[in-house]
């Protein structure tokens, strides 16, 4: 079964089957509000836990893109850059930014599960 | 009344095509003689076809540019609060000490022996810029702010290279300027991020645990973009170096200090200082500005050419790295920097005096608090006053009434003002962040004030959204959809090759 958690950051990871998927959340989407630029990592990049991976543009700001996890970029989601409105339409499903191979799964374990992340939007302004 | 016309225009807000659309492409403004009838000597590349420029009569072409330059709205049309931005007045005496003739029509190649008063003009620039920071030296190359940064970080690299400790982390507040990463990346550097407390300031505790021997600098705002005093900067700048690492400093908002702070009494080791806003030159939509870097005793030896020094028939240019220049990182533009801005500046810090500046910087914050504290009757200040030149305000108080800070700011362009800056900083919700300047009177404060009061009470009595996302009403051009104009630009006009 998959494996979902959350970045205070506003990412999230996906661990299925030894491939990893990240993207940001519908609560970092919204906030942005409608995203006009993504630029993703290349193919093959290694990127660190917390190290920058992508950036994200929209009206109001542009924002970088942490890593959930290191290892390395497998694939990215070419719609997104074509179409950046992707993302605001669904971010945590046909939105999402990169796959990656994951150096350590058990780095996962520090991250927030779906409820704790839930939680942890409550305890901000908005 | 329908806001809608016949015309498209809006009273004497004349609707203006591009000037392609314009005239047709046989009409001429001028009666040009027949080509004469020669043989070319372009080998067949002469081109075949007709290349489409718009044809239009003197009166049409001449009207067209004014009308445009109508639509432009500026500090000398109107209130310009536009936060981290500093849009002060700019005297027209600077204008015409730029424009002499010995200054204004100057070649860069000319022999120094003829250019000695605007050598004296950077020296003396030089000089001031050097006495209101208390720093060892100069570099006035840097041809804009973002360029300064970039200045300090290259001298920052030299020095740490000349000890053979090349680091690789530049650490960055994220209540610093948006440019600050930018520069730390083009630098070489890997950026990291250090958060802001409850207060808008630097989490100095949370620096404190990235500061190790591969941190190369800290870039901090002084006074931050949250428009607040750095209040624990002595305690970071000595961590900082006893980090064995530098302290750069953004001064875009230096602006909030002169004469009241010696940058060098902050422990700071490079600081630029935007001479188009601090020092009033004209700026907006690109330039020029001038962004001087002052540097401290340990970065002095690293420092750009060419500079200014006292030679033995007179004042002379040091251009090559040679000698006391030995270690200088080199050169970053092509001459000397943007000359007409540092006549301009020069001239604004003669006319002010000392004491004028004091009072300048004093003003400035003045207004700045009036602002925060007339409008935080009804809109929600970020963080607690007393703030330093710009106030700023997020959007808690347009909670659960459908209109956002964008509306909002839409809505005071139907009022006659330009918006504050918005969205941004990031570390607050929903931003609105102005700085009134010094240059503006009480009166034009209070107006703005009541405007801004009264859009506010408006939006929370309820059911104002759709009005509030009807704005502007008045612009020649409506309500812009940013997102497509951002997510499919059209760049340049196609149209059909005229025949």
């Amino acid at each position: 079964m998959a494996v979902l958690r959350f970045t205070n950051e506003h990412e999230w990871i996906s661990f299925d089957e030894g491939v990893a998927t990240v993207g940001i959340t519908d609560f970092a989407a919204h906030q942005l509000g409608d995203i006009v630029f993504v630029e993703l990592p290349e193919i093959g990049k290694a990127v660190a836990k917390a190290g920058q991976a992508a950036v994200v543009e929209s009206v109001k700001a542009a924002s970088e893109v942490y890593s959930p996890a290191s290892g390395t970029v497998t694939a990215i989601n070419q719609a997104i850059v074509d179409q950046p409105g992707h993302v605001n339409e669904s971010p945590e499903g046909d939105g999402w930014f990169y796959k990656m191979s994951l150096n350590a799964p058990g780095e996962l374990s520090g991250l927030m599960d779906k409820a704790a992340y839930d939680a942890y939007l409550k305890t901000l302004d908005h | 009344m329908s806001l809608e016309s016949y015309t498209g225009n809006r009273g004497l807000v004349i609707e203006e095509p591009l000037i392609f659309e314009q005239g047709e492409a046989q009409r001429s403004g001028v009666d040009l003689p027949d080509v004469p009838d020669v043989p070319d000597r372009l080998g067949g590349l002469a081109r075949k076809g007709n290349i489409g420029l718009p044809g239009l009569a003197e009166p049409e072409c001449v009207r067209h540019y004014t009308r445009l330059s109508q639509k432009n709205f500026g500090i000398d049309t109107g209130f310009y609060p536009l936060g981290s931005c500093t849009m002060k007045h700019n005297p027209r005496l600077s204008e015409k000490a730029a424009r002499l003739n010995g200054f204004a029509n100057l070649h860069p190649l000319q022999p120094e022996a003829t250019t000695q008063g605007a050598l004296e003009a950077i020296s003396l620039l030089g000089q001031w810029l050097m006495d209101l920071t208390g720093m060892s030296a100069v570099a006035m190359s840097p041809a804009a702010g973002a360029h300064g940064e970039l200045c300090g970080l290259m001298a920052i690299r030299a020095a740490l290279e000349d000890k053979g400790d090349a680091r690789q982390i530049v650490l960055v507040p994220e209540s610093a300027h948006g440019t600050n990463p930018a520069t730390a990346a083009l630098c070489g550097y890997q950026v990291v991020s250090i958060p802001a407390n409850e207060k808008g300031r630097v989490d100095v505790a949370a620096l404190k645990a990235k500061l190790d021997n591969k941190v190369a600098a800290l870039m901090l705002t002084n006074p931050n973009t949250c428009g607040l005093f750095e209040s624990e900067i002595l305690e970071i700048a000595s961590a900082v170096k006893a980090a064995g690492a530098y302290f750069y400093c953004d001064g875009a908002n230096f602006n909030a200090i002169v004469g009241r702070v010696k940058v060098a009494d902050l422990g700071i080791d490079a600081m630029h200082i935007n001479l188009h806003k601090t020092f009033s030159t004209p700026h907006g939509g690109g330039g020029p500005g001038a962004g001087p870097v002052v540097l401290s005793e340990r970065l002095k030896a690293f420092a750009p050419v060419p500079f200014v020094r006292q030679g033995k028939n007179g004042l002379e240019l040091v251009e090559h790295c040679l000698g006391e220049a030995e270690k200088s990182f080199g050169r970053m533009k092509g001459f000397h920097g943007q000359f007409g801005v540092m006549i301009r500046a020069l001239a604004y810090i003669l006319s002010m005096g000392g004491n004028g500046l004091w009072q300048a910087s004093s003003d400035a914050v003045l207004n700045a608090n009036y602002l925060l504290a007339r409008l935080s009757a009804e809109l929600t200040p970020s963080f607690p006053g007393p703030c330093m030149h710009e106030a700023l305000f997020d959007d808690r108080f347009l909670k659960d009434t459908g209109v956002t800070t964008l509306d909002f700011a839409k809505a005071m362009i139907d009022e006659g003002f330009h918006p504050m800056t918005m969205y941004f900083p990031l570390v607050v919700h929903g931003a609105l962040l102005m700085e009134p300047t010094e240059s503006e009177s009480k009166q034009t404060l209070d107006i703005y004030v009541e405007t801004l009061l009264s859009l506010a009470k408006k939006a929370k009595a309820g059911n104002a959204a759709e009005d509030f996302k009807a704005a502007p009403r008045m612009t020649p051009r409506r309500r812009l959809d940013e997102t497509r104009a951002a997510r499919s630009p059209v760049l340049r006009w196609k149209g059909e090759a005229v025949q």
